[in-house]
């Protein structure tokens, strides 16, 4: 089974938990012996003279040019992957697009990526620069109005799909998330074969109600011309059914998991002995922060030394900031910003406790990973994750005070932690990637059964 | 007859590393960037410490003692200048040497102390006056607080340690219809008296120098003393009080700011009862006209004179009271290591970065920032206090 995929992150750039699943299931799936194209705009900015398309993987691609062109850093990361996975390739299509962007955060990347490329430009031949751009990406005009909009550039990327899907060959193709539905529908059109659209996360939970009327219909009409939808939760399937107007019989679940290595987990210095509590993820209206500094603001008047994290950044880290800042709790409350790798591990290593308190959460793997480092978990009700915690401790996210008396008590209670950690490490055993990988071949398998 | 009071204020703080992050937390005992902290002195000790104090000293030289000024030096400036400047710290010896030079007395780490215990203010005006002697040999007689903030409290308190005379702002909510350019005395004292900004005048060179669109442009040495000259009979001295860096970093020298200042002691005095005068003279010399009332602080900061480049937002505020709040622990521990790192953590500048007013003192501000945001540095300034109180 050959897969045609289009994603927008992938390790290591990744800006929040989408591009984090794309890998975990994609690396499972060849393991299954899927072979995957994976096609990703990208935003890192690197020095590209053969055009904003490049391709490259362990196969013969032409990766050793490209190689010598990329920053010190990425460099390595990438070749780390591409030993790591030699049954897949990866494409990318340079852009400054990122999810969970607004449309002016989104013109401050595209600025950022336009100067560097001129200052590139300067460096080399701008005739030679020219020829292969037109040669190359054919009717976009990447020199000229290059998407000063968010919208332009998804339908940009629309037309992308239709290219890559006349020149590869592949059996199904698999879109993830609203950005890509544009070019899963679009080589659906011009190649013919069976469209998945994976469902992370819907417009309902990134923004309330307040939903943008745009990505709303994108969202729609991919789920419409899907022949199947992979949801991440009943949750999200639920949404999709009352949301959107799908058959309930066109979504199937299927649960993310963790990439789990056999290697053991990293052991970091403590520098903070007291009892520690984290709120990790993205700092927006979706994760409810305020919940967190609430029911933290009701723990810190109660148990002396408990210590609280905020780990992360988003559109309301400074008001979070100036929030406890007011409640003067800046004596026992860290804000670390904005986390990858190491430093990851490192949060949960130092930590006692982790809180996902998302007033709409598709799915949430923090708590996952949490547990990974023997953390017990409280989650919200309106979490995705929920659903296959069967021993994590439950609120609804706007319940401070049930959440503040549960965390007083996991942190009191040792005994009835420790069991709880038991259990949730039982539960981890249940939780993996193959079991995700495997439903999902096995639905490819139905396009081609009768 | 008329005089002018010369006072040049220089500090440069220890600024923390921007990159102390929550992982440093009782793991990371080094706080302040001496790379940067290093930089930054070299800078201005080149474009400004080192070029304006030779036009200064041949000035004093050529005008035979007739040419006088006082500076303001932080203690926490003058450590800097002794480890990565010390040829600033010789011409700074030269100077005082003269006899032209006065040197005032300040809080050491240039703090808000005053507002928040009388004991620590007390304690960082005596080792700043204990490191003056020992550098230059001096006792400082005039007082000046951090960017002169003041009010009636601090009066009382500066009088009390002996003083004859206190600078501060000429803000016009004191003063009301009155001039700066009498001498004063605080409501509440009866010994020390005060001397104000001309904050026209010492804003005409400190801020207004290079502005082409500001109709005194181009200022020549002479239209600048001729305005001087004007107020001999309304007045009997002008306080011209300016940060030194205004000579080569804030009115760089290609503006000619250096030619202004070797040209104008010569210009101003041309004129006949004319002379400088240090302000310990300026309060012998003159009668207090009459008396201040300031009940609420204010200061040379920003267009609202007071408090409020450092102090009044959340974050702040919380790091203030966070600050202070160590000072018992502090002492209790009684470690000479300990309490200069506080003290270095009490100084304005940190509070400075965290100020959130916008308007172009919000533009000034950020001219003098090395964090990204007033929260960045919020963050950064709570890592380190974090891992300072563990250590007490």
């Amino acid at each position: 089974m050959k897969v045609l995929m289009f994603g927008w992150e992938f390790p290591p750039f990744i800006s929040g938990g989408l591009g984090t699943a794309c890998h975990g299931l994609t690396q499972a799936m060849s393991q299954l012996g899927c072979e995957i194209l994976f096609v990703l705009p990208k935003t890192t900015g690197e020095v590209d003279i053969q055009g904003p398309l490049s391709v490259f993987g362990a196969d013969g691609y032409p990766m050793k040019d490209r190689v010598v062109k990329v920053g010190e850093h990425s460099l390595n990361l990438y070749q780390e992957y591409v030993e790591k996975e030699a049954s897949f390739k990866t494409i990318e299509f340079k852009s400054p697009l990122m999810p969970y962007q607004n449309e002016e955060e989104y013109y401050l990347n595209y600025e950022k990526m336009e100067k560097e490329r001129l200052c590139s430009i300067d460096l080399k031949s701008k005739s030679n620069y020219g020829s292969v751009t037109s040669k190359v990406i054919g009717e976009y005009e990447f020199q000229g109005g290059y998407g000063a909009h968010l919208m332009e550039e998804v339908y940009r990327f629309g037309r992308f799909g239709a290219e890559v899907a006349m020149n590869e060959s592949f059996d199904v193709i698999h879109a993830h998330d609203w950005m890509t539905y544009p070019a899963g529908i679009a080589a659906k059109y011009s190649s013919g074969k069976p469209l998945v659209i994976h469902v992370h996360a819907t417009e309902f939970d990134r923004s309330g109600n307040s939903v943008n009327q745009s990505v709303y219909d994108l969202e729609r009409h991919g789920m419409h011309e899907a022949d199947k939808i992979c949801a991440v939760s009943h949750r999200t399937k639920q949404i999709i059914v009352d949301h959107y107007g799908i058959d309930s019989s066109k979504v199937e679940v299927v649960h993310n998991a963790v990439v789990k290595n056999s290697e053991d987990l990293p052991i970091y210095d403590r520098g903070i002995k007291e009892k520690t509590v984290l709120f990790l993820g993205r700092i927006t209206m979706q994760k409810g922060p305020d919940f967190f500094i609430d029911a933290a603001h009701l723990v810190y008047k109660r148990l002396k030394d408990v210590q609280f994290i905020m780990a992360g950044s988003g559109d309301l880290y400074k008001r979070m900031i100036n929030r406890v800042a007011s409640l003067g709790m800046q004596n026992r409350f860290h804000f670390t910003g904005f986390l990858r790798g190491a430093e990851l591990d490192r949060v949960f290593s130092v930590s006692d406790l982790c809180i996902m308190p998302s007033v709409s959460e598709p799915f949430g793997i923090v708590p996952i990973e949490a547990m990974r480092f023997g953390l017990p978990v409280i989650v919200s009700k309106q979490s995705g994750v929920s659903e296959i915690l069967d021993h994590a401790i439950k609120i609804d996210f706007w319940d401070t005070e049930l959440l503040a008396e549960k965390i007083i008590e996991v942190l009191s209670n040792e005994e009835k932690t420790m069991s709880m950690i038991q259990k949730n490490n039982e539960n981890l055993e249940r939780i993996d990637w193959k079991y995700a990988a495997a439903q999902i071949i096995n639905l490819y398998g139905d396009f081609y059964r009768d | 007859m008329i005089s002018v009071c010369l006072y040049f204020q220089i500090h440069q703080p220890y600024r923390i590393k921007k990159n102390y992050s929550f992982f440093d937390i009782g793991l990371n005992g080094q706080y302040f960037d001496d790379e940067l902290n290093y930089s930054v002195m070299r800078k201005v000790a080149e474009k400004c410490y080192l070029p304006a104090g030779k036009i200064l000293l041949d000035l004093i030289k050529k005008l035979d003692g007739q040419f006088k000024l006082s500076f303001s030096i932080s203690g926490v400036a003058l450590e800097q200048m002794q480890s990565c400047s010390p040829e600033t710290i010789d011409l700074f010896k030269a100077l005082v040497d003269t006899g032209c030079v006065e040197m005032l007395s300040e809080t050491y780490y240039h703090s808000l102390a005053h507002l928040f215990s009388e004991r620590e203010f007390k304690a960082q005006v005596k080792l700043h006056k204990d490191k003056v002697k020992e550098l230059f040999g001096v006792k400082p007689m005039a007082f000046r607080n951090t960017e002169l903030l003041y009010d009636n409290r601090l009066a009382e308190i500066v009088e009390g340690m002996g003083y004859k005379a206190i600078l501060t702002e000429g803000a016009n909510r004191i003063l009301g219809w009155r001039t700066p350019n009498f001498v004063y005395q605080p409501k509440t004292c009866s010994k020390i008296n005060l001397l104000l900004k001309n904050f026209i005048l010492s804003d005409d060179l400190a801020f207004r120098f290079s502005n082409r669109n500001w109709p005194g442009w181009p200022l020549t040495a002479e239209k600048y003393a001729s305005w001087i000259h004007n107020i001999a009979g309304s007045g009997e001295f002008v306080g011209l009080f300016m940060d030194y860096e205004t000579f080569g970093e804030h009115q760089w020298k290609d503006t000619g700011i250096f030619d202004f200042l070797g040209n104008f002691p010569e210009a101003f005095l041309k004129h006949k009862d004319t002379a400088f005068v240090t302000p310990s003279e300026t309060v012998k010399c003159f009668q207090p006209m009459a008396k201040i009332d300031v009940p609420n602080t204010i200061s040379w900061a920003d267009l609202e004179r007071d408090t409020s480049a450092w102090m009044g937002n959340p974050l702040q505020d919380s790091s203030l009271s966070e600050i202070y709040e160590l000072e018992s622990k502090v002492r209790k521990k009684g470690d000479p290591e300990l309490t200069a790192i506080w003290r270095k953590l009490q100084t304005s500048d940190h509070f400075y970065y965290m100020c959130t007013k916008w308007s172009s003192d919000g533009a000034v501000h950020k001219y003098f920032n090395h964090f990204d945001n007033p929260e960045a540095s919020w963050v950064c300034y709570q890592n380190v206090v974090n891992d300072f109180r563990r250590r007490l």
